[in-house]
């Protein structure tokens, strides 16, 4: 399977759940063989087999005016109970004003194996900041 | 380096209790972005411990009707939390542990301010009042002395005694007594949560498995027996409810039987026709579960009569 | 780096694959030396992956077991404010584990995995957990000297190697800050109670000074994966320097307290400028670890139990999302 292009979860995320333990990243993108949590499989299951609640992510927005904050994970069987358990969860404390909570698996990352490339070109690109143009150092409101 | 050396060792600062620096060097692992998300606060709420500051500097006192009023509904949060917190490590899923740890401890907190403030009125701290008065003299209502029983039958009580305690709450809000309306303007924002979460969990729970639908019926038909005891109006709630401390509780009931209605009509579940009990909770006549419960709860606290804690 | 060392490349790889190991353990050994942090997708020795999960689920695992001892006196609590406090920390506790269960299964193991290998006896967890609850006063007992080496153990894994680790312990290390409080407050008002409540406070003491000083681990020398670990800077420091730092701290609180320590040997080394402590059963350590403590079997049965029992519950919930689902794609 090709490294790039493959949905991944973000770098902090317990969503990058490796189910397979590759021992090369470029492998992980078989995580994405699980039951979405969004589209839950329809086929009919025992009654007693038990599949587990789907992992979800949540962020949180501390204060208004600031945006939401990946503040961790949890496990929930809906999008309306992972945002109670993570209510529950994340804001015992005051932390939040607002959630939002994402299906792991909907989350889509930059390929780990590619962060030197994908990630090199605005190094040295010192013009795009103001630091760059010293001449006009001095010069009021400049 | 030396900034990393400072960081390495104000890392083991266990002194600093309030808030525990991270030195992370590099890759900035929990940069300012978790911070925001860590930040906690104690907020800002009425606290049983306000209430009492207020009774010690006599700027507050309940008469005596609005006292044993308000020792009716203490009572109802303290012995339901009482039953809530054996969830705790107990719950069929470590969120849920969370979720009914909230809830126990939300409904602690209304009874410790009621009962604080009940006691003005005789002289009592919320303590003397929970550990020191013996089953004949709680006042709560049989629905929330009953036993946990399975998840469902934890659910259908919730599910019950928060929509019961949301209409309460809210009319309270109004009461012409200021504590009281104070602790009820707090208590009924957090009791709207209970709500939300029972019905989720009624909405689950009918809708899901045969097995879990089959334990929701039973779980409602447990407890609903004990439904029109919170709703008896007497002479207590008929003078408070004259004096504008309180409203009766029969006016409560249409609200209630229409919300929860709704809420058991998406489940298409049934109110259950099974016959109401005596009830009497309110004058000291309790269910045989009352007993146990403050055995339990009250076993240390009698052994050691007058100690600090 | 040290982790070369374990770090043997599988014969069968093909050329590339090896190349590519190759590179990712460059890679690796580039960020642990340069004191940054590796994230999940990154290229990891498969040593270092093991060694994470093993000690982040057997962390989950002690802060989900660590809820029974606490829990045993929630309804029992003394004072309506006590037993607020109570059901505030072991709440923490289970968000803590969670916190950390979130953190493993960043590794690749489901938390229902994780959950299933402790109710099979299969996975450790803090073995002072073991130890029965007998008084009130062990609450104070285990938020002062269990917290207190907890904490110690926990404040320099904020900045473990591993990014979910690290972030997991500064929320829990953040929301842990009242759990010692609120531990010495407990043995404070006892100490300064009636004679019946200061004996109480003694005797807790006494039972848990020992199990918590072997929280920290076996000594250094009997600690064979020790060096690895901090070589990895999943470790900070060693079992026995943290162990000697407790001491040290717990030696000035005493005095607050008006209790003592149950150990004579404690003494402060001018040489080595470390705190001393008398010897530990680690034969007992050993049995307890084994499954010979007094409430092995208890703990995890009842964590057994609560699994079973809330499997209808959580069957109940993924039947009812997914018959929304339909609804919602049928509509």
């Amino acid at each position: 399977m090709a490294p790039h292009g493959n949905p991944e979860a973000p770098a902090s995320a317990a969503s990058e759940i490796n189910r397979e333990a590759p021992k090369v990243a470029a492998t992980n993108a078989e995580r994405t063989t699980t039951t979405p949590a969004s589209a839950p499989d329809v086929t009919p299951r025992g009654a007693h087999e038990e599949s587990p609640w789907s992992l979800w992510e949540v962020f949180v927005r501390s204060s208004r005016g600031l945006s939401h904050v990946h503040a961790g994970s949890l496990h929930a069987p809906d999008a309306a109970m992972a945002l109670r358990n993570a209510r529950d969860l994340y804001t015992r404390r005051n932390e939040g004003v607002s959630i939002w909570v994402v299906p792991a698996e909907a989350i889509s990352s930059s390929d780990p194996d590619s962060k030197g490339s994908f990630f090199e070109s605005p190094q040295g690109k010192d013009y795009r900041h103001a630091t760059y143009y010293t001449k006009s150092e001095g010069v009021k409101h400049l | 380096m030396s900034t990393q050396e400072t960081a390495k060792d104000s890392d083991f600062a266990i002194e600093g209790h309030g808030d525990i620096s991270v030195g992370v060097h590099g890759a900035g692992a929990s940069g300012d972005g978790s911070a925001s998300a860590t930040r906690i606060t104690p907020g800002n709420a009425l606290r049983p411990e306000d209430i009492a500051l207020e009774i010690s500097r006599g700027q507050v006192k309940p008469t005596e009707d609005v006292a044993e009023f308000a020792l009716r509904i203490g009572d109802d949060g303290l012995i339901l939390a009482q039953r809530l917190g054996h969830w705790i490590s107990r719950a069929p899923e470590l969120e849920e542990d969370i979720a009914l740890g909230n809830i126990a401890l939300d409904q602690l907190g209304h009874a410790r301010s009621f009962l604080t403030y009940a006691g003005a009125a005789w002289g009592k701290s919320e303590d003397d009042l929970a550990y020191f008065r013996r089953e004949h003299e709680f006042r709560s209502a049989h629905l929330f002395e009953q036993p946990n029983g399975d998840f469902a039958v934890t659910i259908a009580r919730q599910f019950i005694v928060s929509y019961y305690q949301y209409q309460l709450y809210t009319a309270l809000t109004g009461s012409s007594d200021a504590t009281l309306a104070a602790i009820s303007a707090k208590a009924v924002k957090e009791v709207d949560y209970h709500r939300d979460h029972s019905a989720q969990w009624v909405l689950r729970l009918a809708g899901g498995t045969d097995e879990s639908r089959a334990r929701i019926i039973q779980g409602f038909k447990l407890v609903w027996p004990y439904v029109d005891e919170l709703f008896e109006d007497d002479e207590l709630t008929t003078r408070l409810a004259e004096a504008g401390v309180a409203v009766q509780p029969s006016s409560l009931r249409a609200e209630f039987d229409r919300l929860t209605g709704d809420i058991m009509a998406e489940a298409e579940l049934d109110i259950p026709g099974v016959p109401q009990s005596l009830g009497g909770g309110r004058h000291g006549k309790h269910s045989e579960f009352l007993g146990y419960i403050l055995a339990e709860m009250q076993v240390l606290a009698r052994e050691h009569p007058g100690a600090g804690w | 780096m040290a982790s070369q060392n374990l770090q043997s490349v599988p014969a069968e790889l093909s050329p590339e694959e090896q190349e590519r190991e190759a590179a990712g353990q460059a890679y690796f050994d580039r960020i642990i030396s340069e004191d940054s942090r590796i994230e999940p997708r990154d290229w990891m020795p498969a040593a270092y992956r093991k060694t994470l999960l093993r000690q982040i689920s057997q962390h989950a695992h002690s802060e989900i077991i660590g809820m029974q001892p606490e829990a045993n006196w929630i309804t029992r609590a003394p004072s309506l404010k006590r037993k607020s406090i109570l059901m505030a920390k072991v709440q923490d506790e289970a968000g803590h584990g969670l916190y950390l269960y979130s953190a493993a299964e960043t590794l690749g193991q489901s938390r229902d995995q994780m959950m299933e290998d402790l109710i099979a006896g299969k996975a450790r967890y803090s073995s002072i957990f073991n130890y029965p609850t007998i008084s009130w006063a062990d609450m104070g007992a285990i938020g002062w000297l269990v917290d207190g080496a907890a904490i110690c153990n926990q404040v320099p894994l904020c900045r473990a190697s591993y990014g979910p680790y690290g972030r997991a312990m500064v929320r829990i290390c953040k929301e842990e800050s009242f759990h010692q409080r609120q531990g010495f407050e407990i043995l404070l008002e006892l100490a300064n109670g009636t004679p019946a409540q200061k004996q109480m406070a003694q005797d807790a003491v006494n039972r848990w000074y020992a199990p918590s000083l072997m929280m920290f681990g076996p000594p250094d020398d009997d600690s064979p994966n020790s060096k690895q670990s901090m070589a990895w800077n999943i470790k900070r420091f060693s079992n026995d320097e943290l162990r000697s730092r407790f001491v040290g701290m717990m030696v000035e609180q005493v005095r607050v307290l008006g209790l003592t320590l149950p150990d004579e040997d404690i003494r402060f080394n001018e040489e080595t400028k470390k705190w001393e402590h008398g010897p530990l059963d680690w034969n007992e350590f050993k049995e307890v670890l084994a499954g010979r403590g007094p409430c092995n079997s208890q703990r995890v049965e009842r964590r057994r139990e609560a699994h079973e029992n809330g499997a209808w519950v959580r069957e109940a919930a993924v039947a009812y999302a997914r018959k929304q689902a339909q609804k919602e794609n049928a509509a």
